[in-house]
């Protein structure tokens, strides 16, 4: 072997040692926090950087499951969030399949007004959208919070649904109706299910969004405990037993671990979806 | 996008072209309509409105609890532009960019220049454990690094105790020599892995035939960075930075979480006063919440605009030097 090309193995190696030593750094908080779950109050003081706990304390998840109300919390994120993925789906591919494919008088406004909005700053708009759903009874619900995470921007949504229907090939959806299916059927039996894919990584976007969404629930369930989610719900928890931190250290692995397990699972759709905005 | 506006050229198989009224044209294509209803309705309501109406509040000297909300046109401007706490908010979210955002998108790159080494084993993990932060919630990871972070057994200081780094635990939230920077870090932490992958995108985009042609021309590793990744990678310079910067911007649930902007306004981004004085003060000031919100929806305009032209402009020079 020439010395050259044993230089350049060793060069690698050094790259992996001292990305392995990062890595384990930049993971160790969440470890961290699933290790203090699993302490008592007393071993998460004392325990120093120490990940492994003497013996398990399950009672830490009992205590955020029921008593800090962490249970109902991720009921309703799940709620919210499922809400929120099918809506921004649906409504988001109905559009881009017209944008892309149909003809009709307004099209340009719509296209227009979409792009312009693109790059409004999103947060500040929160508090009219208060005031409407108030006004509309919207306020204190769960139903509430889902129109309003799937209503407002999405519009990078609807522009990668009407790229992808772009490319689909115009001779399928003229077979479909040769075969005497309707607008509606077309959409839903042809075309809705060429768009796997882009649907994938819409999903997977917004439930990130949703999951992970703050300012919205918060000024949503000022009044209603009972509806907050579980991002707005350790806040709460933290107000309230700023003390508990391995109750805490539990919640906030009830609030991760899910979101963890599908972004593991679905990693590539999350990855292209965060690749798109740099690619378009 | 251009591809969209255009016209389809084989619509008028599907609907035969003809001279038709307008009720008729509408009315052929009354599907697309109703496709279009649900997103025109609901961006109507959660983005549309909110625009025009957040306009319009900034006009009232409105508490958000009575129906009383008298009109006091520019009142409220007038006070935005001497409150001191504001010109600070705008003055901790500035320093934020231009301290996090340059390293980052450096940071980043350099990290994304190693990993795409199509030799470089196990890439993929390190790739994926340096974007678990950015899928985890900001709010629950603000809350957690309070501990973390904490001078009493949280485990920083215990290890720059145990190192003998310090000989007294820091109080890097509860200081305000501290607080800004230990959430800069955090927040460089959550999001690097976002910028990281927007490099790793940018790079596929180079053909591989690209380096087989700068390899027959003799170049060697360094060559190859200097004169053909690092050229080809300067038109996503400005995407990216763009990107970061305003991500950068919508900092608020990780200050909240952590710090809710103190201590001694430490770390008062302008959009966690904007939510202090809409929400959680004593009286609500919603007018006044909306005339900030609007403030700082043309600020962040304007530096976006100023950075993208500043960013084309720096290119031009240096590519025309």
């Amino acid at each position: 072997m020439n010395t050259a090309l044993r230089r350049r193995r060793l060069g690698i190696w050094a790259q992996v040692a001292v990305l392995a030593v990062i890595c384990v750094v930049w993971i160790y908080p969440l470890l961290w926090i699933v290790s203090a779950s699993l302490k008592d109050s007393l071993g998460v003081f004392s325990g120093g950087l120490g990940l492994l706990p003497g013996s398990p304390h399950f009672e830490n998840y009992a205590r955020a499951w029921q008593d800090a109300d962490f249970g109902l919390y991720t009921v309703n994120s799940v709620i919210v969030t499922l809400g929120t993925v099918v809506l921004v789906v649906l409504r988001c591919a109905l559009a881009g399949y017209v944008i892309a494919r149909r003809e009709f008088i307004g099209k340009r406004v719509v296209v227009g007004v979409l792009v312009a909005t693109l790059f409004a700053p999103g947060g500040l708009t929160i508090i009219p959208v208060v005031e409407l759903s108030d006004l509309l009874g919207l306020l204190n619900s769960r139903t509430g919070i889902i129109l309003a995470l799937a209503g407002g921007g999405h519009v990078a949504a609807v522009l990668l649904y009407a790229g992808y229907f772009n490319r689909i090939p115009r001779e399928l959806e003229e077979a479909a109706i040769m075969d005497g299916a309707g607008f509606l059927r077309t959409f839903f039996r042809v075309v809705l299910p060429l768009a796997g894919p882009v649907t994938a990584t819409v999903s997977v976007m917004t439930f990130l969004a949703a999951w992970n969404n703050f300012l919205l629930p918060l000024v949503f369930t000022f009044s209603r405990p009972d509806l907050r989610t579980l991002s707005v719900g350790m806040l709460a928890f933290r107000g309230t037993n700023s003390t508990d931190w391995s109750g805490l250290a539990a919640a906030g692995t009830i609030s991760l671990v899910p979101l963890l397990l599908v972004f593991l699972a679905l990693q590539r759709y999350f990855v292209e979806g965060v690749a798109g905005a740099v690619k378009s | 996008m251009s591809t969209m506006t255009r016209k389809a050229p084989a619509g008028g198989r599907l609907v035969p072209a003809r001279r038709r009224g307008l009720a008729a044209r509408i009315w052929a294509e009354r599907w697309s309509y109703v496709f279009l209803l649900p997103t025109v309705v609901l961006f109507g309501m959660y983005t549309i409105w909110p625009i025009v109406s957040g306009l319009y509040y900034s006009l009232l000297d409105w508490n958000g609890l009575g129906a009383e909300r008298p009109f006091i046109g520019l009142a409220n401007y007038r006070e935005a532009f001497g409150d001191p706490l504001f010109w600070k908010s705008l003055g901790v979210t500035l320093l934020i960019i231009a301290v996090t955002v340059p390293l980052r998108v450096a940071l980043s790159l350099l990290v994304a220049l190693v990993l795409n080494n199509p030799r470089l084993p196990l890439a993929k993990l390190f790739r994926t454990a340096l974007f678990v932060p950015v899928v985890t919630t900001t709010a629950i990871i603000g809350v957690v690094m309070g501990f973390i972070f904490d001078p009493a057994g949280g485990p920083v200081n215990q290890l720059l105790l145990d190192l003998g780094i310090v000989d007294q635990p820091v109080d890097f939230l509860g200081d305000p020599a501290t607080s800004l920077w230990t959430v800069m870090g955090v927040h460089m932490w959550k999001w690097f892995g976002i910028t990281l992958v927007y490099w790793l995108a940018a790079l596929q985009t180079i053909p591989v035939t690209v380096y087989e042609a700068a390899r027959t021309d003799g170049a060697g590793g360094w060559a190859a960075l200097r004169y053909v990744t690092l050229p080809m990678l300067k038109p996503f310079l400005i995407i990216i930075a763009l990107l970061t910067a305003i991500e950068t911007m919508q900092i608020f649930d990780l200050v909240l979480t952590m710090t809710n902007g103190g201590p001694f306004f430490s770390t008062l981004t302008t959009e966690v006063y904007i939510y202090q004085q809409a929400f959680a003060g004593t009286t609500p000031r919603l007018g006044y919440g909306a005339a900030l919100g609007v403030l700082f929806g043309v600020f962040t305009l304007v530096f976006a605009a100023i950075q993208a032209v500043g960013l084309r402009y720096a290119n031009r020079v240096r590519s025309s030097s």
